[in-house]
């Protein structure tokens, strides 16, 4: 292994020292000379028609540069859907068209009205002020069951209702599932919500639009977990700019979390106004705009049903989701609650009958799409409760009901159209029970019962889709783009390499990763490998970094890309040893001949290659650079057992989280520390989202959860440290690094394991409850043991 | 405008500054401090956290006006005089505390503020400091473990 860490070390990262010193690059730092600044006026209200527009007085103050409103996009594109979901008649979704800015109506509070320009940002806002908006307010529709029911107020006038689809999946095995649960032995019903949360990564959303009028280049810095994809979307779908003219650059990004996947109409604005203005434009997006124009996650409401025999197998699942979408179609959001959805309902368990259904509802509250997980934690969450409260209903331990149904024989077709290639539930299930001290429970219930709290236990599972693929398959889901990843990767003469990769880090630490992989290809130190990310300049293409996958198929990718070098240098070593291609093998760095002390070191080999006096031209060309796509054969699937020991305050209803552990199955592991992080990340979130965090909307659409003082972001002192574990680990078996993932599994396992656990010390303390609503406020816990 | 002068990280410096210029903007836009980040408009984040006179103070909550003859440590001035990490930094990096680096300086900051006045803190006592720091990639597990390190203290976890 290289010194400074190969495939399997932890060594530090490599970001962390100019992350540490205040020497980070993001956008906000970026500065364009002669920039000017804009500030978005935004709708106060939910839903209404705009009337008039008075931008007169405040063209005429100090510093102002240009006002815009809707009617300068009139000739430009909207903002795109990249997925087209088709229902279960064979039609397909509705998609209403979504302005840059607001034209005739508004739809949700904080739509951007008018933008104005100015020297500075406080001339932008002072002259904001004086912008007239006379707007007719609407009734605004909020709740996802009456916006279906009545078609009376409409969101988007020119649809035919407020619902985007109605999705059945799998749609022919509707009348079997129904069949199943009709005469199944014990039939568990639950009602829950996925609460509606708002992403947060601590740096707001930043564009800055540059425009060159002697080159006719245009571009765009921007917070982008993809800026390639936010290239194609803006270029070619908003603004009619070929890719050859316009850059997108997205430097140290400060989080993502997904909802920074997305093509936002600031984006597109700064761009269009830096040409517009004849000079640069930059938006900082403060803090209190992000609550009401990122896209929001979750938000489903279900009802899901499973069927058993007496022994507790399962027979059947049926769900029925109502899955907001907010008042425009966000990059991805149909795809979230389908494809990202429904097909992982089968879980860790050999259910044989599924039936999803998914609708899909416009409502005046902001976009909605992926977060952190996407789908799949709403998936998880609902299987997981339901199969805790199916055990205390069917009298079998919550752990024995999850191992009875396991899938143990890969790979392993599910009845919702995936298929696992590996995994072992019970390694896991084994691994928890021993990290987190299971059979110790009942004496730290004790001891908690003589404080006068009440203790409960949590244990889940979870199955994870990371790397969505493959494309062709994708695109006939409705996906449009395809989803591989492209890495380059440059050596340069004296043997250090650069690799320009499609990925994106935005705290991943890809920088310390990717090279580790490399190093340990090659046999060089790690230090002699450079990571360029976030820069389409630089960059060839990129789908960017969402759904884990940056490792698994940019990583691919990145191995494939210095296979090929490998291959090439291996006949320039074999030119310069006059031996056989085949003949060379590269062992730390040095090209030796078999079967005889005959070596060159990679250094020669890499100068050869850029000084090719010694070189076989006749067969091969100069130089050491290859770029390889790759496109997955397959998702991967890492899974994992979590567990959650909370006490209950029975007097006030607040819940302390005791331990939170959580043993997963990511396949080989690049890097331990990092992956370590990642998961503790994800439970941090996973138990914001079950403890703490909610997006809130009154009746008439306006975010009561609109700053850090309403919204609870969960703190240092609101989480425990937790266990993790990833000793289990069954390779994936399609990529050739055998990884799988492992970003988002601690927010899509967490949810239910703290629900569980605090239904579980209710039910010990002798409370009939099955169930609460996250967020597990203490008004809302103590409200249910006292109703 | 009024100008304003304070010394920055040991270095004297002067602006001219509108009467409601924080003094995070200052420091961002005026003296190309950018480490010194803005996570939120309600004092609620942390992310802006300096240290003025000796004291930990989230920047947005004071004008640069304020700060007019002040002693002013950001982010920027924490690494040792021969350019490598301060202490605190140092086991920000060997204990994984920080992913995106957004909320780190201000988390940093507000370490070495806790550390000066309680140096060897519980860890109820550290998560209880870190209210009005949020971070959003850790679930805080490595950044409390790094400020115990810093402080000297064993941080080895059961079963990690």
């Amino acid at each position: 292994m290289p010194a400074d860490g190969g495939i399997g070390a932890s060594p530090k990262r490599r970001e962390d020292v100019r992350f540490l010193t205040g020497k980070g690059n993001y956008t906000d730092d970026i500065n364009v000379r002669g920039q000017a600044y804009v500030h978005f006026v935004r709708s106060e209200l939910a839903h209404g028609h705009i009337n008039s527009i008075d931008t007169g007085a405040a063209s005429a103050m100090e510093g102002v540069v240009r006002i815009f409103t809707g009617a300068d996009f009139e000739s430009v594109g909207g903002i795109p859907c990249g997925w087209q979901i088709t229902d279960r008649f064979g039609e397909v979704m509705q998609e209403p068209a979504h302005p840059v800015l607001a034209q005739g109506k508004v739809r949700h509070v904080g739509d951007p009205i008018a933008a104005v320009v100015a020297e500075t940002y406080e001339q932008a806002r002072d002259a904001a002020e004086a912008i007239e908006i006379d707007i007719s307010e609407l009734p605004a529709v909020i709740d996802m069951k009456a916006a279906v029911a009545n078609s009376d107020v409409k969101v988007h006038e020119d649809l035919i209702s407020n619902l985007c689809y109605d999705w059945g999946f799998v749609e022919e095995n509707r009348d079997a599932v129904d069949a199943a649960i009709k005469g199944a032995h014990h039939v568990t019903t639950l009602e829950l919500v996925n609460n509606r949360l708002i992403a947060n990564p601590m740096e707001p959303r930043v564009a800055v639009g540059d425009y060159n009028s002697a080159t006719d280049d245009h571009t765009l810095y921007t917070t982008s977990q993809n800026p390639h994809v936010i290239r194609l979307l803006m270029g070619a779908f908003v603004l009619g700019i070929p890719e050859h003219k316009l850059r997108v650059v997205s430097p140290d990004v400060g989080g993502g979390f997904g909802t920074k996947i997305f093509h936002y109409a600031e984006e597109a604005f700064c761009t269009f106004a830096a040409k517009a203005c004849g000079r640069p434009v930059k938006w900082t997006s403060s803090r209190s705009e992000a609550f009401m124009s990122d896209a929001h996650g979750r938000d489903h409401v279900t009802k899901i049903e499973l069927a058993m025999d007496a022994e507790g197998m399962f027979q059947a699942l049926r769900t029925e989701t109502y899955a907001n979408m907010g008042a425009y179609l966000s990059t991805f959001a149909p795809s979230v609650p389908t494809w990202l959805h429904g097909t992982l309902m089968a879980g860790n368990y050999k259910t044989p009958l599924i039936y999803v259904n998914v609708k899909a509802v416009f409502t005046n509250t902001v976009p909605v799409d992926a977060y952190r997980g996407a789908g799949r934690p709403e998936a998880t969450f609902q299987l997981e409760r339901v199969i805790d409260k199916a055990a205390r209903e069917m009298g079998i331990d919550p752990i024995e009901l999850r191992r009875k149904n396991f899938i143990t024989e890969f790979p392993y077709a599910t009845p919702v159209a995936v298929e696992y290639d590996t995994g072992d539930y019970h390694a896991t299930m084994d691994k928890l029970s021993e990290i987190a001290d299971l059979s110790g429970f009942e004496a730290r219930r004790a001891q908690s019962a003589s404080n006068g709290k009440l203790r409960g236990l949590g244990v889940n599972c979870y199955i994870e889709a990371c790397g969505i693929a493959p494309s062709n398959l994708v695109g006939q889901l409705g996906a449009r783009a395809g989803l591989y990843e492209s890495a380059t990767v440059r050596v340069n003469a004296t043997g250090g390499l650069v690799v320009m990769t499609g990925s994106h880090s935005h705290g991943q630490g890809h920088e310390t990763a990717f090279p580790q992989v490399i190093a340990d290809m090659i046999g060089i130190d790690a230090s002699m490998v450079e990571i360029v990310h976030g820069d389409t300049a630089k960059v060839p293409m990129g789908m960017g970094t969402y759904g884990s996958r940056s490792l698994a198929v940019g990583g691919s990718a990145m191995f494939k890309a210095t296979e090929k070098i490998i291959n090439k240098a291996k006949k320039i070593a074999a030119h310069l040893m006059e031996a056989a291609d085949s003949d060379i093998e590269l062992k730390d760095g040095q090209f030796s001949v078999a079967g005889t002390d005959k070596s060159v070191a990679w250094g020669d080999v890499t100068l050869a290659a850029y000084v090719p006096h010694n070189y076989p031209l006749e067969d091969i060309e100069p130089g050491l650079e290859e770029t390889a796509f790759y496109d997955p054969a397959n998702f991967t699937y890492p899974s994992g057992a979590y567990a959650c020991e909370v006490e209950v305050d029975p007097d006030t209803g607040k819940v302390d989280i005791k331990s939170f552990a959580a043993a997963d199955d990511f396949g080989n592991i690049v890097n331990p520390m990092i992956v370590d992080g990642q998961v503790h990340g994800g439970i941090g979130q996973g138990i914001g989202q079950a403890l703490l965090e909610q997006a809130v909307y009154d009746s008439d659409g306006q975010l009561l959860s609109g700053s850090y003082m309403d919204y609870a972001m969960p703190r240092a002192d609101d989480v425990p440290y937790y266990t993790v574990d990833h000793s289990c680990q069954t390779p994936c078996t399609h990529n050739p690094l055998g990884v799988k993932g492992c970003g988002e599994a601690g927010a899509i396992g967490s949810p239910p394991a703290v629900v569980n656990a605090v239904v579980d010390a209710l039910q010990r303390a002798g409370h009939d409850i099955t169930h609460i609503d996250m967020p597990l406020s203490p008004s809302k816990v103590w409200s249910a043991m006292n109703s | 405008m009024t100008k304003v002068s304070m010394s920055v990280n040991g270095r004297a410096v002067s602006g001219e500054t509108e009467g409601r210029t924080l003094l995070s903007q200052f420091l961002r836009e005026e003296l190309n401090l950018t480490g010194t980040h803005i996570g939120c408009d309600t004092s609620q984040c942390g992310a802006c956290v300096v240290h003025v006179d000796g004291k930990a103070v989230k920047s947005c909550t004071m004008f640069a006006a304020e700060a007019e003859g002040a002693d002013v440590m950001t982010i920027e001035g924490m690494a040792n005089t021969d350019g490598s990490l301060g202490m605190i930094q140092q086991a920000f990096q060997d204990h994984h505390g920080l992913q995106c680096g957004f909320c780190t300086p201000g988390m940093v900051m507000s370490a070495a503020d806790l550390l000066k006045n309680n140096p060897k803190p519980t860890e109820t006592e550290v998560r209880a400091y870190l209210e009005g720091n949020i971070c959003r990639c850790t679930g805080y597990h490595n950044i409390v473990k790094a400020i115990m390190a810093a402080s000297g203290q064993d941080v080895t976890i059961a079963a990690e």
